[in-house]
């Protein structure tokens, strides 16, 4: 049984002339918190845009090498399904403004026109915002709109539709950058506890989110892989210098 | 130092400048109400002598006959709406399309900035153009179209006017519209397509239902453009003065018939039954102003 679920070979990236991601190898540990990290521009959210195909929607990119989901490349599968597999959740808050609460929930279904039993409907709510911790939050509430909910409770919202969609991984793009520090810690847990479930792939420019949530973390500096390995050898005893400084916020 | 002192907040000047921007700003609201009520009072004030003499049969009479003094409105309440919403119905499909089209999937390069041009172009024409047009090209090719369906060949009418209305109000729809939807925030869409969702899944569920508020009231602009839309109808109507049977007759609207017979009306009471169309025009415009406005608002999902 392989350990890894996502394999990275030899990524290349760039867009216009500007090349974004050099060269990246790396491989995703099944239910594993993987952490990426690196200052800003230094590609890591192009690197997860790429795993669920989302990079496409901007024009001129160009990628070269693979991403293997089990070993089937994504890039010879239909995008639709590789983001049903791979699911997402931004760095912004962004329920659909438009749909109650139940229905941002089971937004994926609706979307893609996937008929499904009231009953199967409830089930598939209740549970899922029982893993995003909302449940007991929203229960009374689930046919209204989501705007009275605070910027914490929209994005646990958000982590809901994703689970909802029953994905194999889950990538998060700097989910807290927009929270403040009290939603903050509680998507934290929320991560922690998401682990037993799914894999999941963290972008954050947060050393100490980082540290307190991954089981693995990579360190990004101008689109290089620089150090990639287990959270705490990372955290402890960096190979590289860069790593090394970079943890010490000499810059970035 | 003086300079300084210019800015600062406690200076006599910059209070009573301030006083003065306000006042001439308020200046400009109380002009356009006072105008508008003035506006009102005179038609009103015009369409008396016709309210009074003709009442209810203004609205139930079947003709608007000036030779044996039998006036009703209703021939002309008809085409309006026949033209109005016919129009409509042939220009908001295309509109909408458009408007996706430019503001959703080409949004940048040749193409998009081709299309933008040229609907703006044609937002710009005068109307009497489309009316020459409509009677050098259009006309002839309806003429035919009846020809082969076997009913009098007029080739002016109803058809014609609202095909000529179509084509003038869509630049002004998809152009709304295309602002509209492309001001629908990135993270929506993006939330949409990481679902699995197709494009056209992303279009249909969450674009539009996000845009459906500025999307109408693009149409509500089209709608008042149209029902008020006096030289090109006028000159393609066919200018009938009975209540028409089918989209291909002749026919008038409110407007048509107050520009065609204003010159000719002598008697007070035959301009004083034109205004009184007039009147029923503004009113109903404004009407569905507000009922169009109120609708808006409710739909409107960042209240």
């Amino acid at each position: 049984m392989n350990k890894h679920i996502l394999e990275i070979d030899r990524l290349n990236v760039s867009i216009g002339d500007d090349k974004i991601i050099r060269d990246i190898s790396m491989a995703f540990s099944r239910k594993k918190v993987t952490a990426i990290m690196g200052p800003s521009g230094c590609g890591k959210t192009t690197l997860v845009r790429c795993i669920n195909r989302m990079h496409e929607l901007i024009p001129n990119t160009v990628v070269t090498g693979s991403i293997a989901l089990y070993r089937k490349n994504i890039y010879e599968m239909n995008p639709i399904m590789v983001r049903r597999e791979i699911g997402m959740v931004f760095q912004r808050p962004n329920p659909f403004p438009t749909m109650s609460i139940y229905d941002n929930v089971i937004a994926g279904y609706l979307l893609n026109g996937i008929k499904l039993t009231r009953s199967e409907k409830d089930t598939l709510v209740e549970s899922s915002l029982s893993k995003a911790g909302l449940w007991n939050e929203v229960k009374d509430a689930l046919h209204r709109r989501g705007a009275f909910l605070s910027g914490g409770q929209q994005q646990r919202l958000c982590i809901a539709r994703a689970l909802a969609m029953k994905p194999r991984v889950l990538l998060l793009d700097e989910p807290t950058s927009a929270l403040d520090p009290k939603s903050t810690a509680h998507i934290e847990d929320l991560i922690s506890e998401l682990k037993e479930t799914v894999t999941i792939i963290m972008v954050t420019h947060n050393i100490g989110q980082a540290s307190r949530v991954s089981d693995f973390t990579a360190f990004l500096y101008m689109g290089e892989l620089v150090e990639y390995g287990t959270t705490e050898k990372l955290f402890t005893v960096p190979d590289d210098k860069r790593t090394e400084e970079y943890l010490s916020r000499k810059f970035g | 130092m003086r300079k300084t002192s210019q800015h600062n907040p406690e200076d006599r000047n910059i209070r009573l400048y301030e006083a003065l921007f306000k006042l001439v700003l308020k200046g400009a609201g109380v002009v356009m109400v006072t105008l508008l009520l003035a506006l009102l009072i005179t038609i009103l004030w015009q369409s008396w002598p016709s309210i009074r003499e003709y009442g209810i049969h203004f609205y139930t009479g079947r003709k608007w006959d000036p030779v044996f003094k039998d006036y009703s409105a209703l021939p002309f309440i008809i085409g309006t709406l026949a033209t109005t919403l016919l129009s409509l119905m042939i220009a908001v499909p295309i509109a909408i399309s458009l408007a996706i089209f430019s503001g959703f999937y080409v949004k940048s390069g040749f193409l998009a900035s081709a299309i933008r041009t040229l609907v703006d172009l044609l937002a710009g024409i005068p109307s009497v153009i489309y009316g020459f047009w409509g009677l050098f090209v259009l006309v002839p090719v309806i003429r035919k179209l009846e020809l082969a369906i076997g009913i009098v060949p007029y080739g002016v009418g109803i058809l014609t006017s609202s095909l000529i209305l179509a084509i003038m109000i869509i630049p002004y729809a998809a152009s709304i519209g295309r602002d509209v939807i492309s001001m629908v925030p990135t993270e929506l869409k993006e939330a949409g397509l990481a679902l699995g969702a197709t494009p056209f899944e992303v279009v249909t569920q969450v674009v539009l239902p996000y845009a459906k508020s500025g999307l109408l009231s693009g149409v509500l602009l089209s709608f008042g453009r149209s029902i008020g839309e006096t030289m090109a109808v006028t000159m393609v109507i066919g200018n009938a003065n009975f209540i028409p049977g089918s989209i291909f007759d002749p026919a008038n609207t409110l407007s048509s018939v107050i520009a065609n017979e204003f010159a000719e009306a002598t008697d007070p009471l035959y301009i004083s039954n034109l205004v009184h169309l007039g009147l029923i025009l503004f009113v109903t415009t404004t009407i569905i102003g507000f009922l169009g406005r109120m609708v808006i608002r409710r739909w409107n999902v960042n209240q």
